[in-house]
């Protein structure tokens, strides 16, 4: 049997399989659906924080022309599954999703309370505009500060002494208080919107009474499925999900939000398809977002830098409807070898709409905490940052007491110190020039679970010699088909051109929702194992068959460019093709499950990025510019390493906006956004990301799974933000611990 | 957005005609915030006005100036040899605006005539007095972050987003406007207005005036200038604070000096005393600051916007050392 990396298909820098149709415009996403006889929805949102629905007048929008119709509380068409005490929906959190029009109360700013249905999208944007909702408002709470004394601990946490968001400590609780030489430091992080290119949309068709298909943006292909069909209380594969192409996501779809069910609501009501796309506007109240957290770390080391105890508190903003909870604290349990940690996780309700898990969720967070406090100490003991966690490096999980299964950060570390030129760090911040403007340098680490959950993946072997496979995993920007084309050219011994990977659709074999950094490891194990059952169909196929390769079994031949062979017989030698078509076979196909076995309760398994970089600081004016990145990430085999780099760099920009650009602002008079649109929410744009220099160290984790492969979707960012603040601060000596910092936070 | 009726005349007589005499009658160009405004319920015209049509796009030397026609395009106008040669400024500030894109469809005409980016204005949830008089400032005692520190009244502290018009201020153009009764010129100074009790007024010109053109008159200011914009990303966002500075210079000398900013009041902040302080002076940090000093008197601040009153002459002072070649 061949060595893994035998054949050189995994590990190309390959062109992505469906670029041509993305930058010629033929890729499809659900908004540029177009069915027969299609109508348009748009929402109308609440204008009130908190309280109820007093009147509805909808009278001159359903006047206006092309109206087909207006549904709110009192007349839209009823969930069955909305009886029920809770719907399904991901995450599955304590609490009561929101249900669209289910009765008359708001519970935030900006909440869909009507939904209008015209023939085209102007008529129904104008109808919305006349719908006309008086409120009986309430006192509302939506300002994190004044509301903080009213965080406890999640009620998952309450119930079982046991789950992860339980306070943790190891040795002595709080041990830093009593230290010498200690920092204790609040950091702020601003409630953060996804705010990908796409907006969210959906085209909902009742194909018959009891039969669903909906053209959606998500991330969870099978999940959606499953919920709208307890939902509507229809059988699940009566429930058809297409979502071929997302334009990104970056966590808002791995829910299922009210607007879908308002456009299959009103597919139902007015029986013809209804395509509903939301606003910019919408996307802040309506599908999720970082939510505000403030955070609090204690730390204390001895003058040669161990350190002896870390404290890491953290609170999260959640809605008054559903505990949304995240893994803010994780690293801090798990990266350093401090003989004391204690960890504490709140939750704070306020009137606002429910978070979503996005990017790097949680860990974003709480890195940009820690590692902050990291350079704060580095700072007070006088070392290098980098020495410092070099010190404190981890060679085994000091949370679970388990073995890593891979780990090679300190190679990732000196890797990425090299590239950004780290010597040239002052020690003393702000004694670095370059004309006019501050010089300084930075690094964060980051790191997040080496998910894996279980796919399916069906193959089928045609007799040209062609293979297609299917999943119904999305592909929300990183290449997921591109990598499992790979992944199969490389298990299968095929050229990657003969390869077609369909994902996006109910109807194939499941997968899990594409989230938290797993799609490769779950996805790409399951096309292994079907490249593997391909390979031993053809085996026995030609063992049966064929003299040349009687008694031939699939670990004695060689699988190579679509061809098998018998290295003892020479003349053994056959194309896939041809193993078919002399049997007579129009193809072959198999469906092969993966799941992540016993390994995980021997070892503890992470992805582990850091991120080094150089900021430039104009002392007069604030400005700031960030000059260089370099990312390295220790993410086991790269699969490609041009989809991985461009995930990398999307990262890292991420980063840049968490750092210094991105944050919405309320008025908590109104408990309403001011800041809801692409040009008040400041996105990063090109003239803000510097050159990003991304590096791997590329070395399998073969206990991880049997491609070797790690996540990296959420790595990318999670530690860049605190690598630029720390930056910000060797530049200039000010140290900025609420984001996003501005200029006028560095005057 | 409301049902509108489309007309596009090939006259300019025909144009303000037609916005003269219907009320609810608006001209279009570029339609960069019009469109925006309308999507959101802030504008409802029953009529649009195309002026796209008629011919006032030529950036051509007239009587000594440099006039340029309302239609001509924001990207086009930055990049004009004559812009470049004779007011660089102006280049530097349409530059900083927007984006390219924002840039090759916007016109000079309606960049002056954009409206503020204050959240309340554009929330018809909110209260604002510029959309709806009356309701009240909901940015007064609420988020003031990018609002006005000069020139503000009770009534509004909303400010003129505008990057060329700081330019047009400073390099003391006027703007060439014709109307139901004729033709007429406004210097650049009195096109917009202070908000008062009337902020919904936001420029001089009549109901039916057609900006036609800007003039811009030869000045010396072709080599030491400078359009200096902070802001919170570093393309695609409005000034927290700008400043056009441009100098003449003898030697080290200043002969005499324009400056205006924007990002502080409800027009394009024009620096007059601060201008008059520079004249006949050295152009050092020390004159910079004493100027930018000058300049900053009478700012008055609110909640959260009172880094303006340290970065407003932190910028003046990089804006001219810029200038200048000091820097």
């Amino acid at each position: 049997m061949k060595d893994y990396f035998f054949q050189d298909s995994v590990g190309k820098p390959m062109d992505r399989v469906d670029g041509r149709q993305k930058v010629t415009g033929a890729a499809k996403y659900s908004a540029e659906y177009e069915l027969p006889n299609m109508t348009h929805a748009v929402l109308v949102g609440s204008i009130i924080a908190k309280g109820r629905i007093k009147s509805m007048d909808t009278k001159k929008a359903e006047n206006a022309p092309g109206v087909l119709a207006v549904l709110y509380h009192q007349n839209a068409p009823k969930v069955p599954g909305y009886v029920q005490a809770a719907h399904p929906s991901e995450p599955k959190p304590v609490g009561q999703p929101l249900r669209a029009f289910y009765d008359d109360k708001v519970y935030f700013n900006g909440q869909p309370v009507a939904v209008v249905v015209a023939d085209t999208l102007e008529r129904a944007m104008y109808a919305a505009h006349l719908v006309k909702v008086t409120y009986e408002e309430e006192k509302h709470a939506t300002d994190f500060t004044k509301n903080v004394s009213k965080a406890f601990l999640p009620t998952a946490a309450q119930r079982n002494p046991k789950h992860p968001l339980n306070d943790y400590v190891r040795g002595k609780k709080d041990a830093y208080k009593t230290a010498d030489i200690k920092i204790e430091q609040e950091y702020v992080i601003p409630t953060e919107v996804h705010n990908p290119m796409e907006l969210q949309s959906i085209v909902a068709h009742w194909e018959a009474n009891d039969k669903l298909t909906v053209y959606d943006k998500t991330q969870a292909v099978i999940g959606t499925q499953n919920a709208f069909a307890k939902d509507w209380d229809i059988p699940v594969e009566n429930v058809k999900v297409i979502a071929t192409f997302v334009g990104g996501a970056f966590g808002n779809g791995l829910h299922t939000w009210p607007h879908e069910t308002a456009a299959i609501m009103a597919a139902k009501k007015v029986n013809r398809p209804v395509k509903l796309v939301l606003t910019r506007e919408q996307m802040f109240t309506m599908v999720g977002y970082r939510p505000h957290a403030w955070q609090k770390v204690g730390m204390s080391a001895t003058p040669d830098g161990k350190i002896t105890a870390i404290t890491h508190e953290a609170i999260g903003q959640t809605s008054s409807y559903e505990e949304f909870t995240e893994s803010t604290l994780q690293q801090t349990r798990m990266m350093y070898t401090s003989p004391n940690v204690t960890t504490r996780y709140r939750i704070l309700p306020l009137d606002v709409s429910t978070p979503i898990w996005m990017r790097g969720p949680g860990e974003a967070t709480g890195a940009f905490a820690l590692e902050s406090a990291l350079d704060e100490m580095a700072h007070v003991i006088g070392m290098d940052p980098l020495e410092f966690r070099m010190r404190n490096h981890t060679d085994r999980d000091p949370e679970k007491d388990l073995p890593w299964s891979t780990k090679y950060l300190k190679e990732a570390m000196q890797m990425g110190a090299e590239r950004i030129g780290w010597s040239k760090r002052p020690n003393i911040p702000g004694t670095l020039k370059n004309g006019e403007w501050l010089v300084g340098y930075g690094m964060g680490v980051g790191t997040f679970g080496a998910n894996r959950g279980r796919a399916k993946v069906r193959a089928v072997l045609h007799d040209d010699g062609t293979v297609v496979l299917q999943c119904a995993t999305t592909d929300i920007g990183p290449g997921t088909g591109t990598a499992m084309v790979q992944i199969a050219a490389q298990n299968l011994g095929l050229a990657p051109e003969k390869i077609i990977f369909e994902l996006g659709s109910s109807l194939y074999p499941p997968s899990p929702s594409q989230g938290g950094s797993a799609t490769v490891a779950s996805v790409g194990s399951a096309v292994h194992a079907a490249c593997k059952a391909l390979q031993q169909r053809l085996a026995t196929l030609v063992a049966d068959n064929d003299a040349g390769f009687k008694g031939a079994t699939a670990d004695k031949l060689t699988f190579d460019n679509g061809y098998l062979s018998l290295a003892a017989t020479p003349a053994a030698r056959v194309s896939f093709a041809d193993v078919l078509k002399r049997q007579k076979l129009k193809e072959i196909e198999v469906t092969e499950e993966s799941k992540p076995g016993d390994e995980r309760t021997k070892y503890s398994m992470y992805s582990y990025s850091v991120h080094f970089a150089e900021v430039h600081v104009h002392p007069l004016t604030g400005q700031i510019k960030v000059a260089k990145i370099v990312s390295c990430a220790d993410a086991g085999t790269i699969v490609n390493t041009k989809t991985a780099g461009n995930q990398m760099i999307g990262g890292a920009v991420g980063g840049i906006g968490m750092a210094l650009t991105e944050g919405t602002v309320m008025d908590h008079r109104f408990g309403r956004y001011v800041t809801k649109d692409l040009a008040e929410y400041h996105v990063p744009v090109h003239a803000d990301a510097p050159a990003i220099d991304v590096f791997f160290v590329n070395k399998p984790d073969l206990i991880n799974n049997p491609n070797g492969t790690k996540g990296i979707g959420e790595i990318a960012i999670i530690g860049v933000a605190p690598a630029i603040a720390n930056a910000v601060f060797n530049a200039t000596g000010k140290r900025i611990r609420e984001l996003p910092i501005t200029p006028d936070k560095l005057i | 957005m409301n049902q509108f009726q489309y007309v596009q005349p090939a006259k300019s007589k025909a144009a303000i005609d037609t916005v003269t005499k219907d009320q609810t009658a608006m001209f279009i160009a570029g339609g960069t915030n019009l469109l925006d405004l309308m999507k959101r319920g802030i504008v409802t015209p029953e009529k649009l006005v195309d002026i796209n049509k008629l011919p006032l796009k030529k950036i051509q030397k007239e009587n000594g100036a440099v006039r340029i026609g309302a239609l001509a395009l924001n990207g086009e106008t930055a990049e004009d040899k004559l812009v470049l040669e004779k007011h660089p400024l102006l280049s530097q500030a349409l530059n900083a605006g927007a984006s390219a894109q924002l840039r090759n469809m916007a016109t000079v005409g309606g960049n002056m005539l954009q409206r503020t980016r204050c959240p309340y204005f554009y929330d018809t949830a909110l209260p604002c007095n510029k959309r709806e008089p009356g309701t009240g400032c909901g940015a007064l005692e609420g988020y003031n972050r990018m609002h006005a520190i000069f020139g503000h009244s009770e009534k509004c502290i909303a400010v003129h987003p505008s990057d060329m018009s700081v330019a047009l201020a400073a390099l003391d153009a006027t703007v060439l406007v014709s109307g139901p009764k004729g033709d007429r010129k406004i210097p650049f100074a009195d096109f917009h207005r202070l908000p008062g009790d009337t902020p919904h007024i936001e420029t001089n010109l009549q109901k039916g005036e057609l900006i036609l053109a800007v003039d811009l008159p030869e000045n010396p200011y072709t080599k030491n200038i400078h359009y200096l914009k902070i802001r919170d990303r570093a393309s695609y966002a409005f000034a927290l604070i700008s400043v056009a500075a441009a100098l003449d210079l003898d030697g080290s000398n200043i002969r005499s000096a324009r400056l205006a900013m924007g990002g502080v009041a409800h027009k394009p902040w024009r620096l007059t005393e601060a201008e008059n302080f520079l004249a006949g002076k050295p152009a050092t940090e020390t004159t910079f600051r004493q100027a930018a000093d000058l300049a900053m008197r009478g700012a008055k601040a609110f909640e959260h916007n009172k880094f303006k009153l340290k970065l407003g002459p932190n910028a003046i002072v990089q804006a001219l050392k810029n200038a200048a070649g000091v820097a």
